[in-house]
């Protein structure tokens, strides 16, 4: 496969079908855990992992999954991979462990991960696969970033923990709460559209 | 829009959003005098910086989506005046400033502007200011009014702060109440401006009776029977906290309430169940803003439910017709 192929399956992830503001996919983590920067940026590496591992081995295994029971196949698939990042990460990274708390094992549902596999490593080979993974996977971390890089600086007058205002500032407590959330990202959507509408 | 143009006469109706919206601020009126009499010049500071930051955000979103500027129908300046009205006097500048601008640029114009907002912008500015900044939005923010006692503002729990804590031996006395020598918002400590309000936009026909009286009584009626039928207590829930303001100013938007007269009643009714069931069973001592916004929230289902029988169509009758 061409070269430019791939570059434009990996952009594919980040920009044209971005899967946050684009596909408007995985919402329940978006929602949920982008409250402070290392959260967003933790939350979609583990998924870039989930999707980029379960892309490749589904791919391998696209010849062999009979098409009845592909998605419990598929859902074995990510599961195992799933698992290892939470494990890795109750070992390694204790804190943000405890930050994402559910949404960790809740990988398994993401969305994504599941549509990725149905529409692009089922019918594509490896090489291509990973790279979508990959792009998709970092679309995603870029999407959840952005959300809560915005949340944590209303919400708590910090970046990445890094305080910017100053002790008079008093954050808007509900830009860390669900309402919080919600307001981002329809606002931030919005943005985004308006700005590539013209393009 | 394709607009039918009956041959003429035609009559001309003097019904104008400015001029509904004028009314509005009339009847506001004695209460924001009130607030300035009673909580002393940061009253009037809040007010002003309110309706300055309600009107300029309506006027800069309606310039930059290239839509008509329409801020002299006064729509943004009763929305800013009464998110001033729902803070307590102690409340800094900049929390009625974000307060307008929430209610203007997002509750209201994102979705459509003036008549196309799916609930109260006031109120949920109200809302989204104390999810954000709650010890600026209750108990210790609220002040004393400083007229009588001519000290420097002192924090004083709310007459429902005092319900919810079970101090009943604080309560404040009717007279208190209903001139409002009470802690509370800005705009609705005072039960007799606010019924002055009530009865000029009755008058004017800007409003209907139902919902304010409906939404009052089904709160008396639910306070006194579940609240220990005490005359007093139920008095203290009618007079202070936001009910009125809330009854009268709020949840009568034709916006954001139902069209019918059949469904206004669904509506008050729902209103006051809520804010009872808030205030005695609740966490909060308060639940107006609640109430109203979960109602408007409802007013599209109501509407549907009591959609107006067309003459002259028949109604089906079982699965043949």
């Amino acid at each position: 496969m061409a070269k430019n192929k791939y570059v434009s399956v990996f952009l594919n992830g980040i920009v044209h079908e971005n899967p946050t503001f684009r596909l408007v996919l995985g919402m329940c983590p978006t929602l949920a855990v982008t409250t402070a920067g290392q959260n967003g940026v933790g939350m979609g590496l583990a998924a870039t992992f989930v999707l980029v591992g379960s892309n490749v081995v589904i791919s391998l295994l696209r010849k062999f999954i009979p098409d009845k029971v592909r998605i419990p196949a598929f859902i074995v698939v990510i599961a195992a991979f799933t698992t290892m990042v939470q494990l890795l990460m109750q070992a390694f990274l204790p804190a943000l462990y405890d930050a994402l708390g559910l949404f960790i094992p809740l990988i398994v549902v993401n969305c994504i991960i599941l549509a990725r596999a149905e529409s692009f490593a089922s019918k594509n080979p490896v090489g291509a696969s990973a790279v979508d993974g990959l792009g998709m996977g970092l679309g995603f971390t870029l999407s959840l970033t952005l959300i809560s890089i915005i949340r944590e600086l209303l919400g708590a007058g910090t970046v990445f923990g890094i305080s910017l205002f100053g002790e008079s500032f008093e954050p808007a407590m509900m830009m860390i709460l669900a309402p919080g959330g919600f307001i981002t990202l329809g606002l931030v959507l919005g943005a985004l559209n308006k700005l590539t509408s013209k393009s | 829009m394709n607009l039918h143009v009956t041959a003429s006469p035609h009559v001309h109706s003097e019904l104008t959003t400015a001029r509904i919206m004028r009314d509005v601020l009339i009847a506001l009126a004695p209460a924001a005098l009130w607030a300035v009499v009673a909580f002393g010049a940061n009253a009037l500071l809040l007010m002003a910086v309110s309706v300055l930051a309600a009107v300029g955000t309506e006027y800069a979103v309606q310039r930059l989506t290239h839509r008509p500027v329409t801020v002299n129908d006064l729509s943004a300046a009763v929305t800013g005046l009464l998110v001033a009205m729902n803070v307590p006097a102690s409340a800094p500048w900049w929390l009625v400033v974000v307060g307008s601008f929430f209610a203007i640029a997002i509750v209201k114009q994102c979705f459509g502007g003036l008549g196309h907002n799916f609930m109260n912008p006031a109120l949920a500015a109200r809302a989204m200011l104390l999810a954000c900044w709650p010890s600026r939005m209750s108990g210790s923010a609220f002040t004393a009014p400083t007229f009588w006692s001519g000290v420097d503002a002192v924090s004083s729990a709310t007459p429902l702060d005092l319900l919810k804590k079970g101090l009943v031996g604080d309560l404040p006395d009717v007279g208190s109440l209903l001139l409002g020598n009470i802690g509370g918002c800005l705009g609705e400590v005072s039960a007799v401006c606010l019924l002055l309000g009530l009865a000029y936009l009755l008058i004017r026909r800007v409003i209907s009776w139902r919902i304010p009286v409906i939404y009052v009584a089904t709160v008396a009626v639910m306070t006194f029977l579940f609240g220990g039928l005490d005359v007093m207590r139920t008095g203290v829930h009618l007079l202070s906290g936001g009910l009125l303001l809330g009854a009268i100013f709020m949840a009568t938007d034709y916006t954001t309430s139902p069209l019918t007269a059949a469904g206004q009643v669904i509506f008050a009714v729902g209103c006051g169940v809520l804010t009872a069931t808030i205030r005695l069973w609740g966490g909060y001592p308060e639940g107006v803003s609640y109430s109203i916004l979960l109602m408007n929230v409802a007013t599209p289902l109501i509407d549907r439910w009591v959609k107006p029988h067309v003459f002259g169509v028949e109604r089906r009758r079982g699965k043949h017709a």
